[in-house]
């Protein structure tokens, strides 16, 4: 029973919600929102469990003084802080736009600006020229990169961004549609194999 | 006499003038009703309604109205026509839109209930000139999208298609699967980590539990699990989802009970972080950096945070397989890490792994998929591109509106 009715249920929900996508009938639409529904309320009580599960692993370090525990105490702080101003003041209060502009907001833009440092160094190592597919790796990046800026063009009398935009629509393309095509029909065997039950494990089980 | 005379010519005055002011009165009226009066005031030629019909592919309470614009004088272009409504042709006629007057269509979307009739006239804006009448019309929602016709038959055709070769692994068919070296590799990689005696991190991706790409996730983690609870091996599970947690926590936990090591798992190593893209990476990024896993598994969907993750496992000294169906993140990972398992090998992977013969027959039928759309794209780029035949562009085309 501990493995006949997760599937059963995952079989019709599956079934349904693909007859969904084709039927536009009203009847099948409320079955959607009714789901979404579902999604949300599993999202909450998941998310309690979440919290639950970040507060015990800081706790844990904090109480036995693990390596860089201090760490955990800012998460913990945070964690608290937050929530406090974010339920009494509600989302739109000053101190929660406050606290989200002026420290998440940053933090978060900061994280992502360092992904400039982080292609230069790739770019580094994955454009040597050790191997011969490596040395065409290299070379499709000049011609892109310079197709890419005005110096490019000037010195190669416009053929760099004609390469460019060749390398750009052609092979790269094709490439993406091949994977896309491969992807999209795994996705759909993938989901045929859990919905038939032939992939469990997913519920913790070979 | 002579008041009789008088009597008699003050009344038909008084009718003469009542006539003279009907006259134009009536004029209008008919105008307005039959539509094939004369042109009035710069129109030329009424907008008449061409179309009325039910919206399709919707789920109902909706009606599209088509008409044929009129003719103006240059002298004379209204802005626009107003939409009128009701539902008796002979009532009051209500306004529930407005169109520019190069617009021919206007979808009805207001108020509209499935199964009723409903009339509709334009009236062109700023004069009383009203279009032929149109109706009745009943909005309903249809039981099928003809637009996603193309999707659902090669959907259909897909899954017959990996219902025969499931039966014929039933039967005790052998198929073969070539070699991935990502998923040859996993092995190996657990195993550095047990001899170095360091924790193996596993990144089931920035995508919630319902995406196909986690739940393959989630199934080669309950490989590696497996294999971790052998060797006595950490592994460290960082969440973006809690219920990607939950459902991570049960996947680890059975893999020790299937591995006979109950006893080894450790719930505090599964954990949620946060549902945040950066914060998640900079905190998978510490996680890196202090506890140096000599394995990182990065499976699942990834974003801009796949190039970050990857190196900062490569500066930390880790032998590091990836796996994603995003095709933009493939070249970071490819640049980053050890071994990539590219799209669908993703997928393939709890397949390869177990070596199960249902699975591998879903492997199986995913190439025949595979050979049939390149053969379908052959022909059709040839018949298109050589003879001019657009028949294959047509039966794939798919509208999802």
């Amino acid at each position: 029973m501990k493995r006949q009715l997760p599937i059963a249920i995952t079989f019709i929900l599956g079934f349904v919600l693909t007859l969904q996508y084709f039927i536009p009938h009203r009847s099948f639409e409320i079955v959607y929102e009714v789901t979404n529904i579902w999604l949300q309320i599993i999202g909450f009580f998941a998310m309690i469990l979440g919290i639950l599960s970040l507060v015990m692993l800081h706790w844990d370090k904090i109480q036995y003084k693990k390596t860089n525990w201090g760490y955990s105490i800012v998460t913990l702080v945070s964690l608290v802080g937050i929530t406090l101003v974010g339920v009494i003041g509600t989302e739109e209060s000053p101190a929660f736009n406050w606290l989200y502009n002026y420290i998440l907001a940053p933090i978060s833009a900061t994280m992502f600006a360092l992904l400039a440092f982080f292609i230069a160094s790739a770019a580094y190592r994955a454009f040597r020229a050790r191997t011969i597919i490596a040395t065409i790796l290299l070379l499709a990046a000049i011609i892109v990169m310079m197709g890419r800026v005005p110096i490019g063009s000037i010195i190669s009398f416009g053929i760099f961004p004609k390469l460019s935009d060749i390398l750009l629509n052609y092979p790269n393309v094709a490439a993406k549609r091949a994977i896309l095509m491969g992807v999209g029909l795994g996705a759909a065997a993938t989901g045929l194999k859990v919905m038939l039950g032939i992939e469990r494990s997913y519920m913790g089980s070979d | 006499m002579s008041s009789c005379i008088h009597r008699f010519f003050n009344r038909s005055a008084i009718l003469f003038l009542v006539a003279l002011y009907l006259i134009p009165l009536a004029h209008v009226k008919c105008f307005a009703q039959e539509n094939n009066s004369s042109p009035s005031s710069g129109i030329i030629t009424v907008p008449s309604i061409s179309n009325l019909i039910d919206t399709p592919n919707d789920h109902g309470n909706s009606i599209t109205i088509t008409w044929k614009v009129g003719s103006y004088d240059p002298s004379f272009v209204p802005m626009g026509y107003v939409i009128l409504r009701s539902d008796k042709a002979d009532r009051a006629y209500d306004s529930i839109g407005f169109q520019l007057i190069g617009e021919t269509s206007f979808v009805d979307t207001g108020n509209l209930l499935n199964g009723k009739d409903y009339y509709y006239k334009l009236r062109v804006e700023g004069t009383d000139v009203l279009s032929t009448l149109g109706g009745p019309v009943q909005a309903s929602g249809q039981w099928f999208h003809s637009g996603k016709m193309a999707t659902f038959v090669v959907t259909v055709l897909f899954c017959v298609t990996v219902i025969i070769v499931l039966i014929f692994a039933r039967r005790g068919r052998e198929f073969y699967i070539r070699p991935i070296a990502g998923i040859n590799a996993i092995d190996d990689a657990i195993g550095r980590a047990t001899e170095m005696g360091k924790p193996i991190l596993y990144v089931p991706g920035l995508g919630s539990a319902s995406e196909v790409a986690t739940i393959a996730a989630f199934t080669i983690m309950g490989r590696v699990a497996k294999r971790t609870a052998e060797y006595r091996t950490r592994v460290i599970v960082p969440c973006y989802y809690p219920e990607s947690m939950i459902v991570a926590q049960e996947v680890v936990k059975s893999a020790y009970l299937d591995a006979g090591r109950p006893d080894l798992y450790n719930e505090k190593e599964i954990f949620f972080l946060t549902q945040e893209q950066f914060p998640f990476t900079a905190a998978v990024n510490g996680i890196m950096l202090r506890d140096k896993p000599a394995t990182n598994f990065f499976m699942g969907k990834f974003y801009a945070e796949s190039l970050m993750l990857a190196e900062t496992g490569f500066e930390a000294g880790a032998i590091q397989i990836a796996g994603t169906d995003e095709p933009i993140q493939i070249p970071f990972f490819v640049a980053a890490c050890d071994y990539v398992l590219i799209g669908e090998e993703l997928y393939a992977a709890s397949a390869y792994l177990s070596r199960d013969p249902m699975q591998l027959g879903t492997l199986k039928a995913q190439d025949w998929g595979k050979a049939a759309l390149v053969i379908l794209l052959i022909v059709g780029i040839i018949s298109a591109s050589v003879f001019g035949i657009d028949f294959f562009i047509r039966i794939l085309d798919v509208n999802v509106m």
